[in-house]
């Protein structure tokens, strides 16, 4: 058995969470949650954690003089993709003129996930 | 001079959602200013998810929710100045406004409402000893650099301050391939909020050291390496407990001030506590017609708060421009509160001709679990919450139903407690 321990953060309790793993990685038990929520953000951040990631994305062309547009994948991905996916970002840049909603990246490191922009450059 | 019937300052989401409102309120004269040359205020460089939870039930980003509003903003028609400063209000509500194109411009007013926002406390507000080498930046400026510019402001980094925008820039620097070395917090507890120690700080193995400062700064013209000490209860250093890291960063999330300028100017009357204005449940200060709503009024944390306070503010403005009675006397009632309470917005309530609940926000002062949070008339109980838990970082509010409220005629004052839940 092993002990990983987790704030939750479903509401500002921040209830302070014990997950006890079996030897081959399954979820024994979860304590110190006051509510099912954090329950369920436990077992979810145990197994399969995942962020929305947000960051920049450089463009060219720019009229109003806009160096880089600011981009979020469009759902959430998997954690320990986080630092691929930027690195794609970094590797990228694309014209102007850009708009909310358009792909700046599709299957970001492979993650099945695109980025869209989230903000208009002219 | 040209006349509006409603003159809104500032064009972050306050603004835009009080300028909305008075549109939907039936008010057709209307001009925003914004010093800026886009609207939408902070939200702009706030390019992380975490916006609009409340409104549109969606997470969006900074310049998603931003643009939502001044896309409903520019659908009214109402008159915008961009790239142009408010310079001062009169009395009889006459503003002087600068810009580029047209130099000085004054416009009358029947209502306005001020939106100007806050601004980050500076270094020299702090008194940090040491030299003043380059390389120290506000975290919001860091933020603006990072995330408007493209530009890092530096590759080894600590932050003074556990704040929301410190936290949220601990992410980012990393994200962007800085080495942040420490988060360091006065407090024995964080302002941010739980989500941001989580996703910005554990996600990276950041340290966060609670109880602690940076006590000296060191380089020529550079920062080369800044010291970190623990604080006693009374927030002094303790010898013997620094900690010196070399970086060449040090970024300071210390707190917001409300940018209150032209409020002060204008001489309305100020909360001490929260350094904006003083208002009534109108949202309207001292100064008859004049009103406030969003982090110029008490700094927000989350915005749909700052959205649904300014629609209040902007439908009383235009109410009072259209000349309602009940603006001309009226009665306030004070709004007193127990220790544990900093402040309360507003800090009176008026009862004649009010036709929706009123709603009051508060901070408190510490820490506080399981608590019962209860509004009297008297001895008379208005509303009554019980709250798991209460931090410093996270507004409260507690809603005055009209129900109730239409029953206290006459009351002297309005009470907020808190007392343990048993
Ligand atoms: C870094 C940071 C992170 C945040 N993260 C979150 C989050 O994750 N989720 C969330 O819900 N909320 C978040 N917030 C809170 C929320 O964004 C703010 O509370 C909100 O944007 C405040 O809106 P405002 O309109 O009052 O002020 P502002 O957005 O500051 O707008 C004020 C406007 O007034 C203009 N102005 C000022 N003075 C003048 C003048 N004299 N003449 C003309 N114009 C003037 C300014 O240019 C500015 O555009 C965050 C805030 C910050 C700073
Ligand atoms: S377990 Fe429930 S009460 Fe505790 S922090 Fe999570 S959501 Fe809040």
């Amino acid at each position: 058995m092993t002990k990983k321990e987790l704030t939750c953060i479903g509401c500002p309790m921040g209830c302070e969470i014990e997950v006890m793993l079996e030897d081959d990685g399954r979820i024994a038990s979860v304590t110190g949650n006051t509510c099912r929520r954090g329950d369920v953000y436990a077992r979810k951040e145990i197994e399969a954690p995942r962020r929305i990631v947000t960051s920049t994305i450089k463009v060219t062309g720019s009229l109003e003089g806009a160096s880089c547009v600011s981009c979020k994948t469009e759902t959430d991905i998997p954690k320990e993709k986080i630092f691929d996916v930027i690195s794609e970002l970094k590797g990228t840049s694309l014209p102007c003129p850009v708009k909310i909603g358009d792909i700046v990246l599709s299957n970001a490191a492979g993650t099945g996930v695109d980025v869209i922009a989230t903000s208009n450059v002219r | 001079m040209t006349c509006y019937e409603v003159v809104v300052i500032g064009g972050g989401p306050a603004g835009l959602a009080a300028a909305i409102s008075a549109y939907e309120n039936g008010c057709r004269s209307i001009l925003l200013i914004e010093r800026d040359k886009k609207l939408g205020g902070i939200l702009n460089q706030c390019i992380h998810n975490g916006f609009g939870l409340h409104t549109f039930k969606e997470e969006l980003t900074g310049p998603e929710y931003a643009d939502r509003y001044s896309r409903r903003f520019y659908e009214t028609g109402a008159d915008l100045m961009l790239q142009t400063t408010v310079l001062d209000i009169s009395e009889d509500k006459v503003i002087r406004a600068i810009n580029e194109k047209d130099g000085l411009v004054t416009v009358k007013a029947k209502a306005i409402v001020l939106s100007m926002g806050c601004r980050e406390r500076s270094r020299g507000a702090l008194n940090i000893p040491g030299t003043r080498p380059a390389g120290v930046y506000s975290a919001g400026t860091a933020q603006k650099l990072v995330n408007i510019d493209g530009k890092m402001p530096g590759k080894k980094v600590v932050i003074l301050g556990s704040g929301d925008i410190g936290l949220i820039m601990a992410r980012r620097m990393t994200l962007e391939g800085a080495k942040v070395l420490a988060v360091v917090e006065l407090m024995p507890y964080s302002g941010g909020l739980k989500r941001n120690i989580v996703q910005c700080l554990e996600d990276f193995d950041i340290p966060l050291y609670l109880s602690h400062t940076v006590t000296k700064v060191e380089g020529e013209n550079r920062v080369e390496a800044v010291t970190v000490s623990e604080v006693d209860e009374n927030r002094k250093p303790i010898q013997g407990t620094e900690i010196r890291y070399e970086c060449d960063t040090l970024l300071l999330s210390c707190g917001l001030i409300p940018e209150n300028e032209l409020t002060q100017g204008l001489g309305a009357s100020m909360n001490k506590v929260t350094n904006g204005p003083v208002v009534d449940s109108d949202l309207e200060t001292s100064i008859p017609g004049v009103f406030a709503c969003g982090n110029v009024l008490h700094v927000h944390d989350l915005v749909d708060f700052v959205s649904e306070e300014a629609s209040d503010a902007g439908r009383n403005a235009a109410m009072y421009a259209a000349a309602e009675p009940r603006y001309k006397v009226k009665t306030k009632i004070p709004v007193k509160f127990s220790k544990e309470i900093r402040y309360t917005v507003p800090s009176s309530v008026v009862l004649a001709g009010i036709s929706e609940d009123i709603k009051l926000r508060f901070r408190v002062g510490n820490i506080y679990r399981y608590k019962k949070v209860t509004a009297l008339a008297g001895d008379r109980v208005l509303a009554k919450k019980i709250r798991k838990v209460m931090t410093p970082g996270e507004m409260e509010e507690i809603v005055l139903p009209i129900g109730k409220l239409k029953d206290i005629k006459g009351a002297l004052e309005i009470t907020i407690t808190v007392e343990d839940n048993d």
